[in-house]
């Protein structure tokens, strides 16, 4: 067995994420934080995750923050707000995680072929391109894009579906979907 | 009134039960539901994940053709398309710097509108307990549900982050509706507004599993005969998760609009009942 050092010097601590989320109203509020627990005692997911949100927190307070960007933690955050309502220092933890999402996905640094953060972008994706979402065709997308094997795991549910008359594949579109890039497009440029 | 209606993605898909039963009702109760025309995706989760300006834009923009039929109130029944659209306007109205980036992108694009006000966004749960009132749904009751058993079940995002209307872990205002209908509500069920998962639930089948098989089997034990929901998210984990879970005994996931609508009288395929898998035993 490889002996290997599992803590971290206080000198290879690297504070920018917690720099940069600071620059973000909701994100300069987790130097509130009391390390209560209080969110992950709430969190449904917290039990699958690799760190709790208190955790997380601490994480990025104390500088580890490769280990939060590239964490499964973020992407099990459902989005229940849970812990935001429940947080006696009224730290907004959902934005928070959404905010982490969004740099984890800008900076590739998300699991590989998990599937939640791929969900998120091919959304984007569907949305941004037609200005609506096909349910189906989403799914489809993933399973490409993650584990094609999958596919037949899905085979009941689509049967179900079919059976309560709820699938459709027809992609849903709006009128002038082009005119949507636009705009998004030029926000995309103003939100920079 | 003037109530404008945002279908959202699933209303039109896996949720058209909910687009047929609010609709059913809505009329039933007198009330005209204006289809936004070519209303966008409000995002749901994801977007946000993405890009945070522009989720707030999607929404934005629905308010704004919103806003053109001169509506009043926008009519959302998805928890995650109220919640965006929600906060949408609330940023516009709290945060003027969101504000005129919004506006004067959108005017730069080529949309005439003038920056003025936003029609108010409301849930169809807010506008029968609120707006209609419980007294006049009461009167139109044709059929009380008696012997009924519901349980109440509202998810997360329409309860938080904001509780405008109700509270954010033990909401009522779903119980007081459908007591109404003669059905016996079990109020007491303490995991209301504990999530189903969502659409981590929908590729994680794991947590899936876990979650909503602790809401049915609390929901069984408690002595409820089916599950009333306010989400297509929920209505579709709720009875997907169904399907895997051993010694199922299925309960039946309805939408409290078709609860209610039983009520009304109405008939079970204007309240989209051949959309559900697993049927209540109570139907027209």
């Amino acid at each position: 067995m490889e002996i290997k050092r599992t803590i971290a010097y206080e000198g290879e601590l690297d504070k920018s994420l917690l720099t940069r989320l600071s620059a973000l109203p909701e994100g300069n509020l987790i130097r509130r934080c009391i390390q209560c627990g209080t969110c992950s005692g709430v969190c449904p997911l917290s039990i699958y995750m690799d760190s709790s949100p208190r955790k997380l927190i601490a994480l990025i307070r104390e500088g580890f923050g490769k280990e939060v960007l590239s964490s499964f933690t973020i992407w099990l955050c459902s989005s229940c707000y849970s812990c935001t309502v429940s947080c006696p220092q009224e730290i907004p933890i959902t934005e928070i995680m959404y905010a982490l999402k969004r740099m984890a996905l800008e900076e590739k640094t998300y699991p590989r072929r998990f599937p939640v953060p791929v969900l998120a972008r091919e959304f984007y994706r569907m949305v941004f391109k037609e200005g609506r979402n096909t349910e189906a065709l989403l799914v489809l997308r993933l399973l490409a894009k993650t584990n094609i094997l999958k596919t037949f795991s899905y085979l009941p549910m689509g049967l179900n579906l079919m059976l309560t008359r709820r699938l459709s594949l027809k992609k849903e579109k709006i009128s002038r979907p082009s005119q949507l890039r636009k705009f998004l497009e030029a926000i995309k440029e103003v939100g920079k | 009134m003037n109530l404008a209606y945002y279908p959202g993605c699933s209303l039109k898909g896996t949720g058209k039960a909910y687009e047929k039963s609010t609709l059913a009702v809505f009329s039933a109760l007198g009330l005209e539901l204006q289809e936004i025309p070519d209303w966008n995706c409000c995002g749901a989760t994801a977007y946000m994940a993405v890009d945070a300006l522009a989720s707030k834009a999607l929404s934005f923009r629905n308010l704004v053709l919103a806003q053109k039929m001169e509506a009043k109130w926008v009519v959302a029944p998805c928890s995650a398309c109220y919640l965006n659209l929600f906060k949408a306007r609330k940023e516009y109205l709290d945060n003027k710097p969101t504000r005129e980036k919004l506006c004067r992108t959108l005017k730069k694009t080529g949309w005439e509108y003038e920056c003025s006000g936003l029609p108010e966004v409301l849930h169809p749960l807010h506008v029968l307990t609120e707006l209609v009132g419980l007294e006049k749904i009461r009167e139109k009751i044709r059929r009380p549900l008696k012997g009924l058993r519901v349980v109440p079940y509202y998810g997360c995002q329409l309860v938080r982050p904001y509780d405008g209307y109700d509270d954010p872990v033990h909401p009522v205002k779903m119980d007081l509706l459908l007591e109404v209908t003669g059905a016996e509500v079990i109020s007491d069920y303490p995991l209301k507004t504990r999530c189903c998962g969502a659409s981590v639930a929908g590729v994680l089948e794991e947590p899936g599993l876990n979650l909503n098989g602790a809401l049915i089997k609390e929901a069984k034990r408690r002595g409820g005969e089916l599950i009333a929901t306010v989400c297509p998210l929920c209505q579709f984990n709720l009875e997907t998760y169904q399907r895997k879970t051993e010694n199922a005994g299925r309960m039946p996931i309805l939408y409290f609009t078709q609860v209610l609508g039983l009520a009304l009288g109405l008939e079970g395929k204007a309240l989209g009942m051949e959309h559900l898998l697993y049927r209540p035993r109570l139907e027209v």
